[in-house]
């Protein structure tokens, strides 16, 4: 090929193709050399200044003399985020705070429930659902987990209550009743409470509800069977079931019936007692979230919907 | 007697410039082109159309209430023009401008060609004061290039410096004026000369001072023939009717020298004298017909023009013409070509939009997320409520209070907005209100409710925002 070049003087590599397309043996450009020994003799500086081989007993690694580390750089951006959220989280943790201060100041309230939210889907959503939104009994027989977001509430529901609530934890105690009461009773007492809720009032029931030898449930649920915070007795007379039925309003009376004839909370003398315990967050509790979530938390509550 | 005395003048011009012809070479990248400067129409024109620039250096330094009148505020996401305040929400209108914008130049592009690239382009202005500067330094493109050739000397060394000094000091100028449209320029000098500018003020200055420095005093026309996006598009909008520079063959041809000052029996006008390529900035040959490194800045029409004149022959060897009527056919109307009045359209309703835009920029502006985990939540009372939370822009530099109704849904009740919220200014405030409703009222499980925002102070100020009031089945 190259003994009869028909180019002889333009340094090509001798190859062609269709007898005038040919390889050219040019220098590469200036400017791509520049680049292509800017990159190798970076890569050497590279090597010296950041963590790059493995050491020799492949246990650890050169270390780099600017002492950077993927975790280190993590952290001091964490540490500027926290800088940041300082101001309000100093404000928030002062003893002197109140959750009815934070409030009452829109900013900090907005930084306290967007805050809360992730305390919340940690430590609470898990029986409360996420917004509060409560999880439904799946059958007359189960507890199911109240809802926040509603203006019912056990134990009352302003803030301070809210409050309360978190740091000790509640658990409220109810009777059973099939022991007590025959079958009839406990279902006259169960059409008693649904026709309360819905406003009027099933004689026979209402007679047990105020009994002072049978029944007797105006003792804790009150005369006017709208419960009592201290106690956290429920409310009868109202639209909100603490132990709802996911699906309807059918179930509502067999629910009532099994709450009367079982209780709550009373698992040592009737196994199907009703379970419905909220645990302390506060040092009172297994984990003490300490004062300064708390607050958060109950500020977060107490804006889910119902809060008074 | 005095007519030949004239024509033998003539005939001198002419053969110096014969004499020169060999300097102007057509440009195949291979060297620096010095073009020749010559006074003209289009010269004229081509420094009012640059001194448009002036307003890019001293913008920023319009005050306007106290405040800078133009600033696009990146770090406070706002940008100010005089009395308008555009935020982030607002940036549809931007993409209206940016739609005009191209359309714009596209429609010209159309009409005369690359106007843009021979009158307006940043490069081709920068590259025309760069090589202006380098012409009062250095002189002549023939000293010029001798002086390019020549072995170092300090003399050398002292023009040089002082001219790449100086373009030094434009290109800083501009980087700094460019920085200084997103920030306060008064504040910026002051940080520069301190050197408490941010990293990124230093960085942009860099950029740009770097990129001037090269881009308009080496890279030239290289860069509209190698670099340049916009060269590339606009060339392939052309079209037959596009009036550009161009070379009248019927005229021109054949091209011959003149013999004697006279022009040879049965040549054209054209004299092959290269006063057309001497003076192109990139260093095309006009009489080849459309190039892609012609920029159509119609210089070359004023050197033909002024050879023209010496040999006594008509204006318009090269003139705007379009390639159609150069040919004889018969050239349409402008507005009867479709692509003109296709574009015209898309102009007219970017501009309708933009127009619309600033009218209607409300001092208020609100969202409504609507709560979704629970979306509705059954009261003791038995009613439906449901939560809302209010995003309340404030686009006014004042603190506003504001109140908050609902419209489009009976028997609801707003609750949690009894006393007028307070909207920071520049900000996004957001509230949380309620929305309940009795059990029976609810028609549907989802039902349209609109959220009206008005300010107390300021009643003129509202705005407006759709959203649902949803219940169970």
């Amino acid at each position: 090929m190259s003994e009869n070049n028909p180019f002889p003087n333009e340094n090509n590599t001798g190859h062609f193709w269709d007898d005038t397309l040919r390889e050219l043996s040019n220098d590469p450009p200036g400017w791509w050399r520049i680049g292509f020994h800017a990159s190798w003799l970076w890569c050497i500086v590279y090597f010296f200044l950041y963590p790059s081989l493995p050491t020799l007993d492949l246990e650890g690694y050169t270390k780099g003399s600017m002492g950077w580390t993927s975790v280190s750089e993590y952290k001091e951006d964490l540490a500027k985020i926290d800088q940041v959220r300082q101001k309000w989280e100093d404000r928030i943790n002062d003893p002197e705070t109140t959750p009815a201060m934070i409030l009452a100041d829109n900013e900090l309230r907005n930084y306290t429930v967007r805050s809360a939210k992730v305390l919340f889907g940690d430590y609470c959503s898990a029986c409360h659902g996420s917004g509060g939104a409560g999880n439904s009994a799946r059958s007359a027989t189960e507890s199911g987990y109240p809802v926040l977001a509603d203006d019912d509430w056990l134990y009352g529901g302003t803030i301070e209550q809210i409050q309360m609530t978190i740091t000790n934890g509640r658990k409220g105690i109810m009777p059973n009743y099939g022991t007590r009461l025959s079958e009839a009773e406990i279902t006259d007492l169960a059409k008693h409470v649904v026709a309360l809720s819905e406003g009027s009032e099933h004689a026979a029931g209402k007679e047990l509800f105020m009994g002072p030898t049978k029944g007797g449930c105006f003792a804790c649920h009150g005369m006017d069977a709208k419960g009592m915070d201290a106690l956290g007795s429920a409310n009868l007379t109202d639209a909100v079931w603490r132990f709802d039925v996911a699906g309807g309003d059918d179930h509502r009376q067999a629910s009532a019936l099994h709450t009367i004839a079982h209780g709550v909370n009373s698992e040592l003398i009737d196994k199907a007692s009703r379970n419905a315990v909220m645990p302390a967050f506060g040092p009172l509790g297994t984990r003490d979230l300490g004062a300064g979530t708390i607050k958060k938390l109950a500020v977060y509550v107490h804006q889910l919907g119902g809060g008074q | 007697m005095s007519q030949t005395a004239e024509d033998q003048q003539a005939g001198g011009e002419v053969d110096a410039l014969y004499a020169e012809s060999h300097e102007w070479k057509i440009n195949v990248g291979d060297e620096t082109i010095h073009a020749k400067r010559m006074e003209g129409r289009f010269r004229t024109l081509k420094w009012w159309a640059a001194s448009s620039w002036l307003l890019f250096f001293f913008g920023p330094y319009l005050r306007w209430n106290g405040n800078q009148a133009i600033l696009f505020d990146i770090p406070g996401r706002q940008y100010h023009i005089f009395d308008i305040t555009i935020l982030p929400q607002d940036v549809w209108m931007l993409s209206l401008v940016l739609l005009f914008l191209a359309i714009l130049l596209a429609v010209v592009t159309t009409l005369i060609g690359r106007a843009y690239c021979g009158f307006f382009c940043f490069q081709t202005i920068w590259v025309d004061v760069f090589t202006w500067l380098e012409e009062k330094f250095e002189g002549s493109p023939a000293k010029r290039k001798k002086l390019d050739k020549a072995p170092f000397s300090l003399e050398k060394i002292t023009i040089k410096l002082k001219k790449h000094l100086l373009w030094v000091l434009i290109s800083m100028l501009t980087g700094l004026t460019f920085v200084a449209w997103f920030t306060d320029v008064y504040q910026l000098w002051v940080d520069y000369f301190t050197l408490s500018a941010s990293s990124t003020e230093w960085g942009v200055l860099a950029l740009f001072t770097v990129g001037t420095y090269v881009l308009a005093g080496f890279l030239r026309e290289q860069t509209c023939f190698w670099l340049c996006p916009y060269a590339r598009i606009q060339a392939v909008m052309l079209d037959r009717e596009s009036m550009i520079p161009t070379y009248d063959f019927n005229r021109g041809e054949p091209r011959g020298r003149l013999k004697k000052g006279k022009t040879i029996e049965g040549n054209g006008d054209c004299i092959d004298c290269n006063q057309c390529v001497a003076v192109c900035p990139t260093g095309v040959d006009i009489r080849g017909g459309l190039d892609e490194g012609c920029i159509t800045c119609a210089l070359c029409i004023d050197a033909c023009d002024s050879v023209m004149d010496k040999i006594k022959k008509p204006h318009g060897l090269i003139r705007y013409e379009s390639i159609d009527a150069l040919e004889g056919k018969v050239v349409m109307p402008l507005m009867k070509r479709p692509r003109v009045l296709v574009y015209f359209v898309i102009m007219s309703i970017a501009f309708v939009g933009i127009i619309y835009g600033l009218m209607n920029i409300s001092g208020l502006d609100i969202k409504v997320l609507h709560e979704r985990q629970p979306l509705f939540v059954q009261l003791s009372s038995g009613a439906i409520q449901n939560k809302y939370e209010l995003k309340i822009l404030n686009k006014t530099h004042d603190t506003m209070s504001v109140t908050i109704a609902t419209e489009g849904l009976d028997g609801v009740e707003l609750v949690g907005a009894d006393e007028p919220f307070l909207a920071r200014p520049g900000k996004v405030t957001p509230y949380t209100v309620y929305l309940r409703m009795p059990r029976r009222a609810l028609e549907s499980s989802s039902m349209p409710v609109y959220f009206t925002l008005v300010g107390v102070e300021q009643p003129e100020l509202s705005a407006k925002y759709k959203s649902m009031f949803l219940g169970p089945r």
